[in-house]
């Protein structure tokens, strides 16, 4: 006997769980099927040493206020160790600069007035994308009033920003972000700090035209009404997986983890369920996959229901990922020089000038990975002492670069990579490496075999200009619908693009309450 | 060239810079009635399109160095064959890789096929995708090249015509098209000829034109467009596109000159202009080095918007966002070039004897991964160890470049700093350059350095001291994304006009941009008449 | 030392010689060769009129080698096939051959050609156009392999009402058992040769498929087992005659290649080549499927026809108007003859809704060179079915000897 459901969502990352939340609000009867033991993806808190705990994707900060509030994920348990959480750009010299107005103006006059003129008109100018980041995207060149009164809807909002922030918007959508700091701003952490977040998880380094995109889109979305800022649930980010799961749950969805799609059914050109690994099948009109689309289609799918310009699309979507993750058990604080204590409660960056972001990229290009690594660090013990045994410590670092097909084999070099990271933050906090107990790094291919996600790619695709918006993840499947009626995606790899933020799934959610249910 | 004479003579435009936009621009206001006087700073016209000899008996193209782009009904209108010009197609190209095997591109499509199916019998299947694609946007942008572009947030009924022209062709283009097109115009070439082909070397040859002046790398987002370049001809179904300029580059200056002087302009040569005189807000006129002044109602500069806007002009005279704006434009020197007297033809074992593409552009470069290397080197100050060229010889198809057996080369290098890391440029430095592109050319011609007979060496420094392009940035300014179309050369000022009255840019800092192309300067003579009211 | 461009002379030469190359240019009385598909073949061995009436009374021999030829292997090969082309692929039996299209996402024709299954796994695609890139880009997730093999393979059209005799007479003996679309092997002195009731043609006939190496001894005995009844060479300019009575189609004639095209619109779908017939919406799904089911619906603007037009002057790209006054342009003709057997003057043509229903009259615009006098005609042509030549014989099994 099999069941039956209104909508099955493959894959319980938050996305998939933020769309399956909406879908059963809306009544629907809600299916979300998990590969691993326990919800979140890289968004879900695991032990990584005994007694230690640790999020591969460790910050929030990308995820509306609205949403949390609409999917009631506090009354579910989501609590804040941190919010609003500052961001040091870390010095190898040890003249660190807490990025806040105050502290630039203090540390580089020439800044002083104007980064905050830059970061109030960038804010203003990434409002404008605000609308766009927050809708599914039209299609181009159809008859349809919606499609149009979209992209109507986007002019305008840009034509409102006046004359002169409309020129610069047309001017930076497409620039460098190498570019925009240098013309902006001249000290050289606050460059590098601002490079590091324009660029963090793709290919392109700054000094590649189209990375003032991303940081555009994180602006946008970080700058939306009572966004929490860079955030830190309690628990980790397991916290904000756990309370989406129960969100979930409590609108009637149902959430089985530890259980593998085998494939997508189809009948007559249409979607009517998936099958399991173990050969149970569920039935249902509508499958919404929150795996990266090489997964989706190639695998789950099968290319004999797709024709094959979409595939060969579907194939080419650059997916690579360069991001590793480094998480290290320690036994104490770690005390990184000339850094007051308080710094831990924010988030660190090491990405000291434009230069050295810039380099950290040329690694991969080679399929190398970066001997002078950019890395956003967080001790996330220091807010939410839970995560680690009394007296203990979490680092939790984002590194990059590093490629994700290593032409020296990650087997053979894995423990080199980890000591080379470790060495470096051991520059930057001495005595740290005597305090390590243990250590997990997870390179690309970890990533990939770990989440499942083609590539390793740390926001499943590219966020670059030619694979955003209208061509997200590849054209023909930019609306979260597929050319399989019934098939939907919601995963990072679609529009606006990664971090935890929801919106994938809630626009995923959108369109299927639009066209399919 | 005519002699001095224009004290006497009142004049109703000054075109500041004997190049080939401002000799374009000059043939039209010329021919449409107005008064038109070109000044040039050196003792010779054409800006980067000149003939010199600089060694005895052999002309070198010595700054640009073939003729791509230069717009067929420029050409026509300006009657540049009866005034001289000719232009002979060369002959395919191709690329040298290090095991001493080589790539080639002929113009017969069956050699071509199988000359990349000896690389990979995929590629030379993909390669008909590749040129469709390339030429389906060819077919969308070439009607582009000729208009002025349209500022996005004017509500001027011409602006507002403009783009729903542009949107129009791109509507027309079909949904999976316009997909398509967005994606052509920002990829980066590595990622577009990745779509297409699975040779390192295929990859790596057809990307040598998207980084040839430019301060990108293959991997940079922005480059794939260049592609189209090698397919404009094409589309433009004039055989001969893509050449050599009988006589060199001078050519066509010579016979923009002579089309201009026809139609009783006048051009006066070693009258560098030190200032545009601004009186009430308005362009009046020039002030030469030697303190002349000249007065006229238009005044149009041909040099680059940073030379004509910072270098020429008072800041107290415009905007100070306009001139914010230009000071954030990007120029940046990222190519050197060396013009060779060869005593005879090099051998090239990579090349099959008798193979045509010596007659073509040939490169040596194994790798995408090669090119962007070369790039890393440019970012990091210095130029590259592995230098990308792009090297001709044109006295093989045009026998008026050298003497019979011997040939004139022109070798093209990216990448080549304008500022290098360690200081200035010096005499050392400046061989050390020299030496690292001789060598990278000896090893795939044993007999080449025993075959220089002379050798002009020009880092962009050079450049822009002799031709007076800032950084020595051949296309006036970086043809990225910011800086294309209404974005060039600043947003607001793409339509020819400088913030004060009377005065108007039609170097290659504006649309279109760069390559002897001719287009700015059509399109900035075209604001002028329009302004004047001399055309519709 | 050796070095890796050793050899490469294509620039020379950039056509490439078939098996048959020397025999055929040793009969070519007129040396009037032309490219295709990258190899040079006879245009005209003696008199396109003599070549073209061998395939329709005695025997016509057509250098097939330049068809590209794909092999397509693997346990995945039927599901890869069935997505890839418009008909039901799991109908083909081994040893039988389709003629289908295959087409691209928008439900254009990408190219024609005959689908062979050898064996279980084992299929040859057959088709004018190279492919290889599309092949396997749509490969993709199916287990299947992609091997061109144009080159290996050498093939000869044995066309007409004295094929089968012929090829008895070279040895292949059961040949006569062959029904149209089937495949057979044969030994010719020892020789292993395929052949196929196929062709291009529209009469009885047959393809053969033998090794290159084997190609002069085949085509020596082939012509010495016709010689009595007259087997002759044939050119391509013979071929396209009896391939337009026949009603075939012709790249870059009736159709482009939706791969090539760079001008949009200039697709063709196989509805509006009245190739429906080949189109099986039941199967599940193929390439361009939910294209095709949108145009089905919609209905189509356009078709390739059939036209017998008045006169007997051929209207090569005649441009079809609604009347004789010539101002409403309602197509355009793709070929045109004079067809020396049915004598009428037919033509293929590309006719916008509604002038394409059988019956319809449109007006041809025909210009005539009359010793340097041009001169313009308006003909009128009415739409006819297709073919315009389909004898008894290309069907029967056994054909009869003569």
């Amino acid at each position: 006997m099999q069941a039956h459901y209104d909508c099955i969502i493959i894959g319980a990352g938050h996305n998939g769980l933020v769309c399956g939340a909406i879908l059963a609000r809306r009544g629907k009867r809600v299916l979300i099927v998990e590969a691993s033991t326990s919800v979140g993806g890289p968004a879900a808190t695991h032990e990584f040493a005994p007694g230690f705990r640790a999020s591969t994707a460790h910050l929030m900060h990308l995820m509306p206020r609205s949403l949390i509030t609409a999917l009631g994920l506090e009354q579910h348990g989501l609590q804040f160790a941190a919010n609003g959480m500052a961001t040091t750009s870390l010095s190898p010299s040890g003249n660190h600069l807490l990025l806040t107005p105050e502290s630039v103006a203090a540390a580089s006059p020439v800044d002083a007035e104007a980064y905050p003129a830059f970061l109030t008109r960038m804010t203003r100018l990434a409002g404008a994308l605000r609308p766009m980041l927050a809708s599914v995207p039209p299609r181009l060149g159809t008859d349809a009033w919606s499609d149009r009164i979209a992209l109507l809807k986007l002019g305008w909002q840009i034509r409102r920003l006046g004359r002169k922030d409309m020129r610069e918007l047309l001017r930076i959508i497409g620039m460098n972000a190498y570019d925009l700091c240098t013309d902006y701003l001249k000290a050289p952490l606050l460059q590098g700090a601002l490079a590091f977040d324009a660029t963090l998880g793709g290919n392109l380094g700054p000094r590649a035209p189209g990375t003032v995109l991303p940081w555009l889109v994180r602006l946008a979305m970080q700058g939306a009404d009572g966004n929490v800022g860079l955030a830190q649930p309690v628990g980790g980010m397991g916290g904000l997986s756990d309370a989406l799961a129960r969100a979930a749950k409590a609108a009637g969805a149902e959430v089985r983890t530890g259980v593998r799609v085998d494939r997508v059914l189809v009948a007559d050109d249409r979607v009517t369920g998936v099958v399991l690994s173990s050969g149970e099948s569920y039935l249902a009109p509508v499958v919404v996959s929150n795996a990266d689309p090489k997964t989706t289609f190639i695998d789950l799918l099968g290319p004999e229901h797709l024709d094959t310009e979409f595939v060969r699309r579907v194939d080419r979507a650059r997916s690579k990922g360069v991001v590793a993750k480094l998480h290290l058990a320690l036994d104490r604080l770690p005390a990184f020089a000339n850094l007051p204590e308080s710094a831990l409660r924010g988030r660190l960056l090491l990405a000291p000038s434009l230069t050295y972001v810039e380099r950290a990229f040329d690694a991969p290009k080679y399929g190398e990975y970066s001997a002078a690594p950019a890395m956003e660090i967080t001790v996330p013990t220091v807010n939410d002492p839970s995560l680690a045994p009394a007296g203990s410590h979490v680092l939790s670092a984002v590194v990059e670069c590093a490629a994700y097909d290593l032409r020296a084999g990650w087997t053979e070099q894995r423990d080199a990579y980890q000591a080379l990271l470790i060495d470096q933050l051991e520059g930057l906090a001495p005595g740290l490496r005597s305090s390590v107990r243990a250590a997990e790094l997870l390179t690309p291919v970890d990533l990939e075999a770990r989440y499942g996600n083609r590539g390793g790619h740390w926001h499943h695709a590219d966020l670059a200009l030619d694979q955003f918006y209208f061509v997200r993840p590849v054209a023909g499947a930019a609306q979260y619908s597929t050319p399989v009626a019934g098939l939907f995606l919601c995963g990072a790899a679609t529009h606006p693009g990664g971090g935890v933020a929801g919106e994938n799934g809630r626009l995923a959610a959108q369109a299927v309450l639009a066209k399919a249910v | 060239m005519s002699a001095a004479s224009g004290n006497s003579k009142r004049y109703d435009v000054i075109v500041v810079g004997a190049g080939h936009n401002g000799l374009v621009a000059a043939c039209y206001m010329q021919r449409s009635g107005l008064n038109v006087l070109v000044l040039e700073r050196n003792d010779y016209i054409g800006g980067a399109a000149v003939s010199r000899s600089l060694y005895p008996e052999f002309t070198y193209s010595n700054c640009s160095y073939v003729c791509s782009l230069l717009r067929p009904e420029i050409m026509r209108q300006l009657e540049l064959p009866k005034f001289g010009l000719q232009v002979i197609p060369y002959e395919g190209g191709c690329t040298m890789m290090h095991d001493g095997n080589h790539f080639a591109l002929y113009d017969n499509h069956d050699a071509l096929r199988r000359e990349i199916s000896r690389h990979s019998k995929r590629d030379a299947e993909a390669y008909d995708r590749y040129a469709r694609d390339v030429m389906r946007q060819c077919k969308f942008i070439k009607p582009l090249l000729l208009r002025e572009p349209p500022d996005p947030t004017s509500f001027k009924i011409r602006d507002i015509q403009e783009l729903l022209y542009i949107g129009k062709r791109f509507h027309n283009m079909g949904e999976k098209r316009m997909y398509d097109t967005i994606r052509f115009w920002t990829m980066s070439a590595a990622d577009f000829l990745d779509e297409y082909f699975e040779s390192e070397i295929v990859k790596a040859h057809y990307a040598g034109s998207s980084i040839i002046g430019t301060a990108l790398g293959p991997r940079s987002p922005g480059t794939a467009y260049v592609l189209l370049h090698h397919y404009m001809g094409d589309i433009d179904d004039t055989v001969g596109a893509w050449g050599f300029a009988r006589g060199g580059m001078g050519a066509v200056s010579k016979a923009l000159g002579a089309s201009f002087e026809a139609s009783g302009g006048t051009i006066r040569a070693g009258a560098g202009v030190s200032k545009f005189l601004v009186r009430n807000e308005r362009a009046v006129g020039v002030a030469l080095s030697d303190g002349e002044e000249l007065y006229a109602n238009t005044i149009m500069s041909n040099m680059d918007v940073k030379r004509t806007f910072l270098e020429s002009m008072d800041a107290s005279d415009l905007p100070s966002e306009f001139v914010e704006q230009v000071r954030k434009f990007k120029i940046r020197g990222s190519s050197g070039k060396l013009n060779i007297a060869l005593d005879g033809l090099p051998e090239f074992p990579a090349i099959p004897k008798g193979a045509p593409c010596i007659r073509g552009d040939m490169h040596v470069t194994d790798t995408i991964d090669m090119m962007e290397r070369a790039y890393d080197d440019w970012k990091a100050g210095r130029w590259s160890q592995a230098p990308y060229i792009d090297m001709l010889m044109p006295s093989q198809i045009d026998p008026t470049m050298a003497p019979n057996g011997k040939h004139y080369m022109s070798v093209f290098t990216q990448y080549c700093p304008y500022e290098l890391a360690d200081g200035p440029w010096t005499p050392e430095k400046k061989q050390g350059f020299a030496n690292s592109v001789i060598e990278t050319i000896a090893r795939q011609s044993p007999n080449f350095k025993s075959l220089i007979l002379h050798a002009e060496v020009r880092t962009p420094f050079d450049i822009e001291r002799e031709v007076g392009l800032t950084e020595g940035n051949i296309f006036q300014g970086e043809l990225t994304m910011d800086q294309l179309l209404f974005n060039r050369p600043v947003p607001g000022y793409a339509q020819y006009r400088a913030p004060v009255r009377g005065l108007y840019m039609c170097g290659s800092s504006t649309h279109p941009g760069g390559g002897v192309m001719g287009a700015p300067g059509h399109n900035a003579a075209q604001a002028v008449l329009r302004d004047l009211k001399k055309v519709a | 030392m050796s070095n890796p461009t050793d050899g490469v002379t294509h620039f020379n030469q950039p056509l490439l010689k078939t098996p048959f190359h020397n025999r055929a240019r040793a009969l070519s009385q007129n040396d009037s060769f032309v490219a295709w598909a990258g190899y040079t073949t006879v245009d005209v061995f003696t008199s396109p009129e003599q070549e073209y009436f061998a395939v329709r009374n005695t025997t016509g021999v057509y250098d097939l080698t330049p068809m590209i030829k794909y092999r397509i292997t693997g346990k995945g090969a039927l599901r890869f096939l069935n997505h890839l082309v418009t008909r039901d692929v799991s109908k083909l039996k081994v040893n039988r051959v389709i003629y289908t299209v295959w087409c691209n996402d928008d439900g254009h024709i990408l190219d024609d050609g005959t689908l062979f299954r050898l064996g279980e796994d084992e299929y040859w695609l057959c088709c004018a156009e190279r492919q290889y890139d599309w092949l396997l880009d749509s490969a993709i997730g199916f287990d299947v392999a992609v091997e061109e093999v144009t080159e290996q393979v050498a093939a000869l059209a044995v066309q007409g009402p004295t094929s089968c005799w012929t090829l008895k007479q070279l040895g292949m003996s059961g040949i006569e058992n062959l029904k149209p679309f089937e495949v057979g092997r044969f030994q010719v002195e020892g020789v292993d040769v395929m052949a196929s009731r196929t062709g291009f043609t529209g009469d009885l006939g047959y393809e053969i498929w033998m090794p290159p190496e084997k190609a002069e001894f085949i085509w020596d005995r082939l012509m010495e087992a016709g010689r009595t009844r007259l087997i002759r060479p044939i050119g391509s300019q013979a071929l396209n005659a009896v391939r337009i009575e026949a009603g075939f189609l012709m790249p870059h004639f009736d159709f482009v290649s939706a791969e090539s095209t760079i001008r949009l619109g200039r697709d063709r779908s196989p509805l509006e080549l009245g190739l429906d017939w080949l189109v099986d919406f039941k199967k599940g799904h193929f390439n361009g499927r939910r294209a095709l089911v949108a145009e089905q619906k919609r209905g189509v603007t356009r078709k390739l026809v059939g036209l017998d037009i008045d006169g007997n002057k051929p209207a090569h790209s005649a441009l079809l108007y609604t009347d004789k006054s010539g101002q409403t342009e309602v197509g355009f003709v793709t070929s045109a003859m004079w067809s020396p057997t049915c004598k009428r003057n037919i033509a293929l043509a590309m006719v916008n809704a509604p002038f394409f229903s059988v019956g319809s009259e449109v007006w041809a615009e025909i210009y005539l060179n009359r010793e340097l006098l041009w001169e313009r005609r308006m003909v009128k042509a009415t739409v006819v079915e297709k073919p315009f030549f389909a004898p008894e014989r290309r069907r029967l099994t056994p054909p009869a000897d003569r």
